[in-house]
């Protein structure tokens, strides 16, 4: 028992939930998960969201977020069950021996103080070490995390660095008090694949060249797979497998495991190109008041019946361009042709039918929809605006849509807070597909769904293709997505499409340098990817 | 130029601007009140001609836009006018009488705001346990019960039962500062009390709203105790908003006193604007009522410039 660093025994955890409506009552969220892990081990824990994950990642710091709380069980740190400390005992543990990176570091750090007085906080206020030490320590975690001017990288407040360097430097703030557990919650899921990877080696030499222990939460198996020695698998609260790493991706032993590592399933032969329904002829667009293009001079089309996917990471304009297309930003140069006609660059001058045929589905399904109306409601409000049914009509109408994305009888008098993150989704495709469009533009809808429930949504939108013969742009920085469900792909860097056309001529080399880095950067699901593709890019850098 | 210099350079030319027209509406507004001074100076029984004649001794028949542009450039040069009444100069009196104010509103600032703002934080700490519902309790009672109550019962019962502090808070250049403070403890604690409760409560709602941020789970994750929480990492990202709670009851602690004032007999700036009204001292009025509007601006131009210091974004952009 030497080597045992944390033990979890039966762990219990539950909250109370006040659902629209209804009394609020006690649910349980983990119910009964036990597991062990040594000194030095990285055990990665995967599942849905709901799944218990980031629950069972805080339980080992005692910590319940929001209403949660721990309702039984043990957790046991370097030999104490740490759920049986006074507050100040606890105190003690957190930030010193358990340390915890969380998911949105851009969130998680203060704005109103330096990067370097949060990160060497922990470490002082434990009397770890003196503050000269810790910005000692500091400095050198900067460099070993690749950071840039590590001497001078705490200086800078935290809205003056990236995304991806908060990441690393909120990675350096968990390992700056030398604890012997690193919490990592989903640390690079909020970032761009191509940022991904980079975070994601230095968190994997980090936790190797310290010999921390750590616990790594995401939903991304492939992710996981990277960097973890072992995984377990959750669901619904409950443990479905626990193995070495090669066990779990190679013979995952349970149904639901094997499910989760053959995720994108779907095969999507391409089209043949056919005379286009949308022309997108040289946009290029700025936002008001700014002195830079967000778009230069794009140029792409579109087939009845088809989908292009507009691909690339946060801030190559790919939200601007639907923007543009919707009317939403009028474009300073080009035109948009869309069904035969030239629209309107505003949205003012666009007639009820251009509205109509022109509809969107966005990220957010829960935002995007009035909260206070059923889905009755907000499926049948397009039924009444464009095409004036009522009552019975619209009822036996909105009936149908529910019907074609796969949902019964029960929902129509339902409230968006009563259904799931994939439910949401679908209503919103029914509200999109109520008007009867010729174009639906999809912001990153799969986005922030897990991938067994993604993978329903491409499933349904490819089937409402087929039957209805409506066009998709797609929108997405997800590569997997774009495999599955585009016949054509436009590949946008700083508002510019730098590669387009069929998905095969796109996905075929030679690329270009930016689509090869892209594509070089989606996580496989296979052991030592991560080595692999760093190393040829080592290689590379070294032959230029 | 730095971003911030231009926000707080945009930020106190505005300021001016905004003086300049309280100014304007000032004037126009002594103007259209009812009543005539020199009606009010000589009595019923003036003669026509008497009226005239004081008329243009005051210089009220020059054309009123002329009168307020004499009046600006008299103001601008540190000349606020004569009194009609007493034909002293109006700076000279007011200087003295603003100086009173100040020093009350100072002593009564200088407990009441570090006081609202600890009993803010402790109320967060303790947030829905008993501390914090005496805290919301005490406070809540003491800003609805009227001033003038809350004068009263303090001098019942604190100078008349128990023999401390004085009844009247009148104070004179003659006396030390020990003197001065005694004289006005209990104007003191009754303006804190006024304004301690819309301070704290403030404190307590804009960091209860940062304590939901993701960052105050880190900290509370590093083992920093409950306190440092609060202080440490929620309080510096709620100063915009309390800061400009202080600086309105600040101004209130000001421009608000005429109550408190009158009793206790403080002669601060209330009780001599409430005096010449009553003689219809238009002067008087118009210098006040600037001196006001200048003290509201002032203090909040600064809230608003604490406001945007207190902003990393902008003291430190990209």
């Amino acid at each position: 028992m030497g080597n045992m660093l944390l033990e979890v025994r039966g762990l219990k955890i539950g909250a109370t939930i006040h659902p629209p409506g209804e009394k609020s009552r006690d649910i349980e969220i983990v119910k009964g998960v036990s597991f062990t892990l040594e000194k030095g081990r990285v055990l990665g824990l995967i599942g849905e969201s709901g799944a218990g994950k980031s629950t069972i990642g805080l339980s080992s710091m005692a910590y319940g977020r929001g209403g949660v709380r721990i309702t039984g069980g043990e957790v046991h740190v370097n030999g104490r069950d740490i759920l049986k400390l006074s507050p100040r005992g606890l105190r003690a543990v957190r930030g010193a021996e358990v340390t915890y990176v969380a998911q949105s570091a851009a969130a998680a750090f203060n704005p109103a103080k330096k990067l370097m007085e949060q990160v060497t906080e922990a470490a002082v206020h434990h009397g770890r070490c003196s503050r000269e030490e810790a910005e000692k320590r500091a400095v050198v975690l900067f460099k070993k995390l690749g950071l840039p001017n590590p001497e001078t990288f705490g200086n800078r407040y935290p809205h003056q660095v990236s995304g991806g360097q908060l990441q690393r430097a909120m990675t350096a703030m968990a390992l700056c008090p030398q604890p012997d557990l690193v919490v990592f919650d989903e640390p690079t899921t909020a970032l761009d694949v191509t940022t991904q990877i980079d975070v994601l080696a230095a968190i994997k030499d980090a936790i190797r060249d310290t010999g921390v222990a750590a616990l790594y939460i995401t939903h991304d198996l492939a992710v996981v797979a990277q960097v973890s020695d072992e995984i377990m698998v959750l669901r619904h609260g409950e443990m479905v497998e626990h193995g070495e790493t090669d066990q779990i991706i190679n013979r995952p032993a349970k149904e639901y495991t094997q499910a989760l590592v053959s995720v994108r399933s779907i095969e999507h032969q391409e089209k043949t190109l056919a005379a286009p329904v949308l022309t997108v002829d040289g946009i290029t667009a700025r936002y008001r008041g700014t002195k830079f293009d967000v778009l230069s001079d794009v140029n792409v089309s579109l087939a009845p019946g088809q989908t292009l996917a507009i691909v690339g990471e946060s801030g190559s304009g790919k939200s601007t361009l639907a923007r543009v297309i919707t009317g939403l930003l009028p474009p300073s140069a080009g035109k948009i042709d869309f069904a035969g006609r030239t629209l309107s660059r505003d949205l003012a001058g666009r007639s009820r039918d251009d509205l109509r045929e022109l509809q969107m589905i966005y990220q957010m399904a829960d935002v995007a929809m009035n909260p206070r109306q059923t889905v009755g409601t907000i499926i049948g409000r397009p039924l009444e605006f464009y095409f004036g049914l009522k009552g019975e009509a619209k009822r036996k109408r909105t009936q149908e849509l529910l019907d074609q994305i796969e949902m019964g009888a029960g929902f129509i008098d339902r409230y968006p807070a009563e259904l799931s993150g994939g439910q949401k989704q679908r209503v919103c495709i029914a509200r999109a597909l109520a008007a009867k469009p010729k174009l639906i533009i999809c912001d990153e809808v799969t986005s922030a769904l897990d991938p067994l429930v993604a993978d329903g949504i491409l499933k349904l939108l490819l089937d409402l293709q087929k039957a209805e013969d409506v066009a998709y742009l797609f929108i997405t920085h997800d590569l997997a997505t774009v495999k599955a469900i585009a016949d054509s792909i436009a590949v946008m860097f700083k508002g510019r499409v730098v590669r387009y056309g069929t998905k095969t001529e796109v996905l075929t080399p030679p690329f270009d340098d930016y689509t090869d880095l892209l594509l070089g950067s989606v996580p496989e699901m296979r052991l030592g990817w991560l080595e692999d593709v760093l190393s040829s890019r080592r290689m590379e850098s070294a032959g230029n | 130029m730095h971003p911030i210099l231009k926000l707080v350079l945009q930020r106190l030319a505005l300021g001016c601007l905004l003086l300049v027209a309280a100014s304007a509406l000032i004037f126009a507004g002594t103007m259209i009140l009812p009543g005539d001074v020199a009606q009010s100076i000589l009595g019923q029984s003036a003669t026509p001609q008497a009226l005239a004649n004081l008329r243009a001794e005051l210089g009220l028949d020059v054309p009123p836009v002329q009168r307020y542009f004499d009046w600006l450039g008299g103001v601008l040069h540190g000349d606020l006018g004569t009194s009609l009444t007493n034909r002293l100069d109006i700076a000279d009196t007011m200087g003295k009488r603003l100086g009173n104010t100040l020093f009350l509103a100072f002593w009564a600032a200088i407990i009441s705001v570090p006081l609202a703002i600890f009993l803010g934080l402790l109320a967060v700490r303790y947030e829905g346990r008993w501390p914090d519902k005496l805290i919301s309790g005490v406070t809540l009672a003491s800003i609805s019960i009227p001033e003038f109550l809350i004068g009263y019962v303090l001098i019942y019962f604190i100078a008349v039962k128990l023999r401390m502090f004085t009844t009247v808070a009148m104070i004179n250049d003659g006396m030390s500062l020990g003197e001065k403070l005694n004289a006005i403890a209990l104007p003191v604690i009754v303006l804190t009390l006024v304004v301690l409760a819309h301070m704290m409560r403030m404190t307590r709602a804009a960091i209860l709203n940062v304590m939901q941020s993701a960052y105050i789970e880190t900290a509370e994750l590093k083992g920093l105790s409950s306190f440092k929480v609060i202080a440490r990492h929620a309080f510096p990202n709620a100063i915009a908003p309390i800061v400009n709670v202080v600086m309105l009851n600040l101004a209130y602690l000001v421009v608000g006193v005429v109550v408190v004032e009158v009793v206790f007999v403080y002669p601060g700036m209330g009780q001599y604007l409430v005096d010449h009204v009553a003689k219809r001292d238009v002067p008087v009025v118009q210098a006040c009522g600037l001196v006001f509007a200048a003290v509201y601006i002032c203090l909040n131009m600064i809230a608003d410039i604490v406001s945007i210091l207190s902003n990393p974004r902008l003291r430190h952009p990209k």
